[in-house]
This record gives C-alpha cells, sequence and structure tokens, in this order.
C-alpha cells in the first residue's frame, strides 16, 4: 500500500469514501458554494473491487491516493458511474487508464453520454432491475431518469444495505465530518433546499414519483450516500431528508415573500423597499435583494421557500435591465409551482421593464392578482403609498392561500 | 400509428396516448405533433426523436 496523506474513510464493513472535498470552489456552474463542495466516490472492497462514482476532474490524483490507501487501485474490477455530469465523471478516462477495469456499468443513456464527452469508453449499459454480483452481495441498479440528468440513476448495495443515491439527497457544502448527524440541522435544512430548489425544483413531479414508489422497491437502506456533501446514516436523518425532498417538491406555498429588483439610479429600489413595509405590516416575513448584489442561485432558494414573489426592475433600451432578465430566465427554468406574484418598475419614458417582468411571470404560471407597476422617472409619494397598499393586499392574499 | 423515442432521454410518444398534459389530444401522430412540440421528459425538440424500432 502507498503512504500518502490521503486516507480513506470506512464507512460500513465492505465500503470505503475515496471521494475530495472541494473547500474553495465558489461558483459551481453559476451556482454560488459560498461553502464549497465535496465529490463523493465510494470504494467497494468484496471479490470484485467496485469504485462508485468518480470525482471532478482536478481531483482524480487525490482519489486513486485514497483508494490505494486500502487496496492497490489496479485492483478494481468495476467502476459504475451513476452520473455523467463532469462533477462526477471527469475523473473516469484517467481512472480508467489508470486502473483497467474489467467493466464500466453505466445506463443505457449514460453510456452514451459518457462516449459523447470522453469518446469510447465500453461502458456496459445497465436498467432498473439489473444487478451483478460483486461477491458477498449484488449491486441492483435503478433508472432515476431526469432526476437530473437523462443517465442519473442510483445503485443500491445489499451486503451492506447502502443506497449510492448520485445527485439525489445532496448539498454543496465542504467539510472534513463526513455525516449528517455530525452538522447543524438548520445548515443542512437551508443547503439541502438550495441544493434542491436550483437543480431539482424542474423535476419536482418526478421526485414525488420517485419517492412515492420508493418503499415499494423493498430496499432495506441503512445508510444514503449522496456525490456530494454529508452523508445519511440514521434511519432517524434518511427520513428526514426524504421527508424535506418531499416537502421541497410539493412546493406548498409559504407565507414568506421575496422582493427582487435591480435598480439604476434607485427609483425602482425605492418601489422595492415600499412593497416590502406593504408585505411586512400584514405580517408576512419578507426578504429584499438588489440583482446587482445577490446572485441568481440565492434568489432562486428563496423564490422556492417564498409563497409571494414580487420582481421589479427599470426599463433600459427599450428592455428590463438585463440583470432582472438573467433572473427570470434562471427562475422560469426551474420552474417554480403555486406562486403569487408581482411586477413593478421605473423607467423614464417608454416602461417596458414592468410589463415584460409580468409577461415572463405569466409564461411561468404565475398568479399575478394585481397590475404590474410602471412608475416614470421618481415614484411619487401617492405611487409609494400604492405599491405598499399593494403589497400588503398581495400578503393578505398570501396568508388566505396558506391557510 | 407509430411509436417514436426520444434519442437523448429515452421517452416514448405513443400516439395513442399523446401528451395531454401539454395539450396533445390521445389519437394524435407523431408526424401530426406541432412543431414546438417538445419531449415532456428532457425538452428536446422533435428532430431528435426516431421511430420506435
Ligand atoms: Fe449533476
Ligand atoms: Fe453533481
Ligand atoms: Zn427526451
Amino acid at each position: 500500500m502507498k503512504e500518502t496523506v490521503f486516507g480513506a474513510v470506512r464507512i460500513s464493513e465492505h465500503v470505503w469514501w475515496v471521494g475530495a472535498a472541494d473547500w474553495n470552489v465558489r461558483n459551481f456552474h453559476g451556482y454560488l458554494t459560498d461553502r464549497g463542495s465535496s465529490y463523493n466516490a465510494f470504494l467497494i472492497v468484496d471479490e470484485k473491487v467496485t469504485l462508485i462514482d468518480a470525482v471532478k476532474a482536478p481531483f482524480t490524483k487525490e482519489m486513486l491516493d485514497r483508494v490505494a490507501s486500502v487496496i492497490d487501485p489496479e485492483k478494481i474490477d468495476y467502476i459504475v458511474s451513476n452520473h455523467s455530469e463532469p462533477d462526477h465523471s471527469g475523473g473516469l478516462p484517467e481512472v480508467i487508464a489508470a486502473v483497467k477495469p474489467e467493466k464500466v456499468f453505466a445506463s443505457v443513456i449514460g453510456a452514451k453520454t459518457l462516449a459523447a464527452y470522453y469518446g469510447e469508453l465500453n461502458v456496459t449499459p445497465v436498467k432498473t432491475g439489473d444487478t451483478i454480483s460483486i461477491g458477498s452481495g449484488n449491486l441492483a441498479f435503478v433508472d432515476t431518469k431526469m432526476l437530473h440528468w437523462p443517465d442519473s440513476m442510483v445503485t443500491y448495495y445489499d451486503a451492506d444495505k447502502l443506497l449510492f443515491s448520485q445527485d439525489a439527497f445532496g448539498m454543496h457544502l465542504a467539510g472534513s465530518m463526513m455525516w449528517a448527524d455530525e452538522y447543524d440541522k438548520s445548515l443542512l435544512e437551508y443547503e439541502a433546499r438550495k441544493y434542491f430548489a436550483n437543480i431539482i425544483n424542474l423535476q419536482a413531479p418526478k421526485v414525488l414519483a420517485l419517492l412515492d414508489s420508493l418503499p415499494g422497491l423493498g430496499l432495506d437502506i441503512q445508510m444514503v450516500l449522496p456525490d456530494h456533501g454529508p452523508m445519511w446514516r440514521t434511519q432517524e436523518d434518511i427520513a428526514w431528508i426524504l421527508s424535506l425532498y418531499r416537502d421541497f417538491a410539493e412546493q406548498k406555498p409559504r407565507p414568506r415573500a421575496l422582493v427582487a429588483y435591480a435598480t439604476m439610479w434607485h427609483s425602482t429600489g425605492i418601489l422595492a423597499t415600499a412593497f416590502a413595509e406593504g408585505v411586512r405590516s400584514a405580517g408576512v416575513e419578507v426578504h429584499l435583494a438588489d440583482l446587482a448584489e445577490n446572485d441568481r442561485s440565492s434568489i432562486m432558494t428563496h423564490v422556492a421557500y417564498s409563497g409571494l414573489i414580487a420582481f421589479g426592475a427599470p426599463t433600459m433600451n427599450n428592455q428590463m435591465f438585463p440583470a432582472m432578465a438573467d433572473t427570470l430566465c434562471y427562475v422560469k427554468g426551474l420552474k417554480p409551482q403555486n406562486k403569487l406574484g408581482f411586477a413593478f418598475g421605473s423607467c423614464g419614458w417608454s416602461g417596458e421593464g414592468a410589463k415584460q417582468i409580468s409577461a415572463e411571470l405569466e409564461a411561468m404560471g404565475v398568479e399575478q392578482p394585481e397590475k404590474f407597476i410602471q412608475v416614470k422617472y421618481m415614484p411619487t409619494a401617492d405611487e409609494l403609498t400604492a405599491i405598499r397598499d399593494c403589497g400588503k393586499r398581495l400578503a393578505e392574499q398570501l396568508l388566505e392561500k396558506c391557510k | 400509428m407509430k411509436k417514436y423515442v426520444c434519442n437523448i432521454c429515452g421517452y416514448v410518444y405513443d400516439p395513442e396516448v399523446g401528451d395531454p398534459a401539454n395539450g396533445i389530444a390521445a389519437g394524435t401522430p407523431f408526424e401530426e405533433l406541432p412543431d414546438d412540440w417538445c419531449c415532456p421528459d428532457c425538452g428536446v425538440g422533435k428532430d431528435d426523436f426516431a421511430p420506435e424500432e
């Protein structure tokens, strides 16, 4: 066994964690990862030595060093790739070249996707219902198509009763502690919520279907091992994260409001503040965010958690201010459901800003009980009162809706 | 009527069922789907579909 600084963490009789923490990543394809992330990979030392998932390319050597602390990496017989996205597959070509595994498994679509990324890797496609024996236990595969990529699948190892759940039930959170029970619950809830909102929300109906079908699969799951962040090893924690996922996916309205705005000369900012005051006066919690200071993934986290979403932007060059177009494009793709919405903005002359926001909200299926408010140059005292009152009325409607 | 399969995600368009969630009535042949119809699972357009073998 080769001595390096990187060790593996034993997680069950046959399984070691051999992943990597990415402490300083702050921009994960545009998702603000303010606590870093991690790429979990797993080594099963059974008759067939199996590597489950890999890591982002720059961490490949670290992963192989962790493997080497347990067993000579060339002893790896099988590799399972649950998800082809490069944060988990980036290291695969190098690993395959180094260990020359007997077989590499991925879903039918995963085999195609890996070939598209890296050229032919001779992947053996597997699908729901397929199992392979690796000695004392079997690996069973379950397709989780579009959760969150077409290729996604999960793998169950019956000897140790572990579910390797790839991105599902994970979060972007770097840490030296491996287990969810070693972290503060409110931190886990926030990061899991942010992850779901930004990565999985658009597939919420499929999440509900999967959660409903889970008991029918008859799997005795003692640990859930996602590809990012802390892992779940107690029945209590597993039940907790499953129920959180149901809650995130159901998207029931919450008595909470987000007011997100862009502003040039602060007129829209003043409108936003007046609207928020109205919401607050109705006893509804409200969060105010200037898009110049808040990234889109943080905005989306608030969107997911709020029953009322108000967006305001000035008009620039006969268009809504570009930062708002960016945010709305992103939010729309993630398909938030059951929202009350409101559009507003200031303009100099033509006034497309609020109108375009309102049209985008309409296209998202967001209910807008109040017509958008557009003011010229600087809001008057009457206009400020009007938008505050509008905030109050919408907050009251939200409270009704949440009953 | 022929079934069509999404090359990207494997979704099967079955004309007998249609795609009611997206306004496509049962009995609509693949050829008669509107040009902007897309895969209800992964979102790709009709060009990425092939007849089922
Ligand atoms: Fe992913
Ligand atoms: Fe991932
Ligand atoms: Zn598709």
